[in-house]
């Protein structure tokens, strides 16, 4: 795999093996300056109503065309409401967000998925479900969890809205390459731990700076092991971890879930497509710039105590204590955190009581996480104390689906409310957000403070685990229920 | 973007130092749809004495006359003078967006924040960091006159004053090009237009099922 129009790969390069990162870079780089930056050809662009305006009009202000429209899928997430979508859309702002993405989609014959269509859903959820994300791509979108896609062995990150237009004018993108990294995650996972324990396990050992400035593969066995959700929800808070794209190798299990989208080849170019993303993997003798090692044996149900994703643990150990932290800064941080959180050091998880459960977003929000949350919630009722559960599906075909195995009734009679897609609480821009002080067992990826509602306080988990906490009001080990 | 040709303008002077985006365009702006359209709530807060939301109508809001961007003539000032570290805090380009949309064409201060003065060029709008002294001496000069005027001159990287005293300044040779061209980051990769166009051609012919 070389690059025709680049410049020539130094010797050394040329000998090692390569990474699936450097294959997927040079697959796409169009050309490369002195200097070392890179024009990196991009296949798939994703857009929603948040980012795009000010790109579409700086086109015009320039008059300058699209340069692709066929590699554009659009559709409105971040602002959408999830209830009560016969009124439309009441907050001013998000509506007109809406309206514009949709006008400049229709204005430039894009293929978008409108509010009311039952494709409609959350960008990084909708891209692979409609198989419009395949092995082996470039894809961006202007959202930091583009990293999803990378599940898919496709080089997919988050630009921001002057790089949205500048893919929109040139179907390129000006980068620097990035280092290459590999987290390892050896070995089987116990019964009842997920992908979202494995991410959040990872991103606890490596630190959310710990990715920074690579792109990090995730290998291993347990790795292989996930199905396509799973490896979605790791790959989706690589970002989390401080690493622009995460990427998992296709196999077989990549094949099966793409084959027969609406986006997917067909027939005989299937068969030349399957053939050439057989390649998508690292090279045996590849050399990494970073190489972590993880036990899958470790790795138990993980709750966040604090404001950042890297402030997590074990739901059955105790919530750290500063004093024992040997760093002062650190110390600092956590005490702050703790204070944010209105949490004691010391204190067991089991005490700490919730007020409400969100089930959803990017991270999970898909058959399979609905799927494990309905199976605990089955035959149990949301706990007295907890004020909302809610379950947001990630796409309107998710939620048909869900419906379909009769999953919304298990929640609804459980007490959980049972809405439309959309980011909804993941971000609070819609109206599900969190009073300020509220505690909420949510399943979406940045605890960050106020990132779900002013003052409100975010408990990252796993589906299950949300589950558990709704219908005992406060986190438990969903294995011991 | 436009070519940046030498001029000579208006100068308006806010002698503050660390001027932050948020004061250039307040927060509530940053949710509109828009990159145009900001020269209205530049230096919001500052400017009107009335609170401002995105969508209404400024014509409406009450002036702080005091504000020296609502005094005659500076309504068409084309530079900005101001003190150290200008511009720091949000990436967002809107700070950029609103000056430029007001009419500024370069600000002149003594510092500048790293993302402010990379997002600047990216949009046309000139940042010159000149020494403390020397910004000081223009503040001085431009006390004693009501119609202060600079020429800047980017070909030649100098700041002419009305007495014709000037003075050099630096400059990324590359960002001058650019600016110089009326080149951004799209301009500068349509020069590339022909090697994607090449680059597609075979890309698509190696892998069909992408086309
Ligand atoms: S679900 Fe949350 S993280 Fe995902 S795209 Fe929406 S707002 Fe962003």
């Amino acid at each position: 795999m070389h690059v025709k129009s680049g410049k020539c790969l130094t010797w050394v390069t040329a000998m090692a093996g390569k990474t699936l990162y450097d294959k997927i870079w040079d697959l796409h780089q169009v050309r490369q300056d002195d200097d070392g930056t890179s024009l990196l050809y991009i296949d798939r662009h994703l857009v929603h109503e948040v980012t795009s305006p000010q790109a579409f009009e700086g086109l015009e202000l320039a008059q300058r065309p699209l340069w692709r429209k066929r590699s554009i899928l659009a559709v409105p997430d971040h602002n959408v409401p999830t209830t009560g979508l016969e009124y439309g859309i009441t907050d001013p702002v998000a509506r007109l967000q809406v309206d514009t993405l949709d006008q400049n989609c229709d204005k430039h014959g894009l293929t978008e998925f409108k509010m009311g269509d039952l494709r409609q859903g959350i960008v990084h959820v909708i891209g692979p479900e409609q198989g419009a994300t395949l092995p082996g791509m470039t894809v961006v979108c202007g959202d930091s969890h583009t990293s999803t896609h990378g599940a898919f062995a496709a080089l997919a990150f988050g630009i921001g809205t002057s790089e949205v237009e500048h893919v929109l004018a040139t179907q390129c993108l000006i980068q620097k390459k990035s280092l290459n990294m590999r987290v390892t995650v050896d070995g089987e996972v116990g019964a009842g731990i997920t992908a979202k324990d494995i991410v959040l396990h990872i991103i606890g050992e490596i630190g959310t700076a710990g990715g920074t400035g690579h792109t990090i593969e995730f290998a291993g066995d347990a790795i292989s092991a996930l199905s396509m959700e799973g490896r979605m929800t790791v790959c989706n808070m690589t970002i989390e971890a401080g690493a622009r794209a995460g990427l998992i190798a296709c196999d077989q299990t990549t094949l099966d879930y793409i084959e027969g989208r609406p986006f997917s080849p067909r027939d005989e170019i299937w068969q030349q497509a399957v053939e050439f993303w057989s390649d998508l993997h690292s090279d045996a003798d590849a050399v990494f710039d970073r190489e972590v090692v993880i036990d899958a044996a470790d790795i138990e149900p993980q709750v966040t105590w604090g404001t950042s994703p890297e402030m997590v643990c074990s739901v059955n150990s105790k919530i750290p204590d500063p004093a024992q932290e040997g760093d002062p800064i650190k110390a600092d941080g956590m005490q702050n955190a703790l204070d944010y959180m209105g949490l004691e050091a010391n204190t067991a998880f089991d005490e700490v009581r919730i007020d409400k459960v969100f089930i959803g977003s990017c991270t999970n929000s898909r058959i399979e996480d609905l799927r494990a949350a309905a199976s605990v919630v089955k035959g149990r009722r949301v706990a007295a104390g907890v004020k909302l559960a809610m379950v947001v599906p990630g796409s309107g075909l998710i939620k048909q689906q869900a419906e379909d195995e009769g999953l919304d009734r298990i929640f609804v009679e459980a007490g959980f409310e049972w809405r439309e897609p959309g980011c909804s609480m993941c971000l609070g821009m819609n109206a599900d957000r969190l009073e300020p002080g509220e505690r909420c067992a949510s399943t979406s990826n940045r605890n960050f403070e106020g990132r779900q509602g002013q003052g409100g306080r975010t408990h990252l988990v796993s589906p299950a685990m949300a589950a558990a906490a709704a219908v005992s009001g406060h986190f438990v080990d969903v294995r011991d229920l | 973007m436009e070519k940046f040709e030498k001029f000579t303008g208006l100068v308006a002077a806010i002698d503050r130092a660390n001027i932050d985006t948020d004061a250039i365009i307040p927060k509530q702006y940053l949710k509109s749809i828009k990159r145009s359209g900001f020269g209205v709530n530049l230096f919001d807060d500052w400017r009107y004495l009335d609170p401002g939301e995105p969508g209404q109508d400024h014509s409406q809001r009450r002036l702080n006359p005091d504000f020296v961007l609502n005094r005659r003539p500076y309504e068409n000032a084309q530079i900005l003078l101001a003190r150290e570290n200008f511009a720091c805090g949000s990436s967002r380009e809107h700070a950029v967006w609103a000056l430029m949309d007001f009419g500024i064409k370069v600000v002149i201060a003594p510092s500048f924040a790293d993302i402010f003065y990379n997002n600047s060029f990216k949009n046309g709008l000139l940042p010159i960091a000149l020494d403390a002294e020397l910004v000081d001496q223009l503040f001085n000069e431009l006390e004693c006159s009501d119609d202060y005027r600079l020429s800047i001159d980017l070909e030649k990287q100098v700041v002419c004053n009305p007495d014709g005293v000037e003075m050099t300044f630096e400059i990324d040779e590359f960002r001058k090009y650019c600016l110089l061209n009326g080149l951004d980051d799209i301009g500068l990769t349509m020069q590339h237009a022909d090697v994607i166009r090449a680059f597609e051609q075979q890309y698509y012919e190696r892998l069909p099922w992408l086309k």
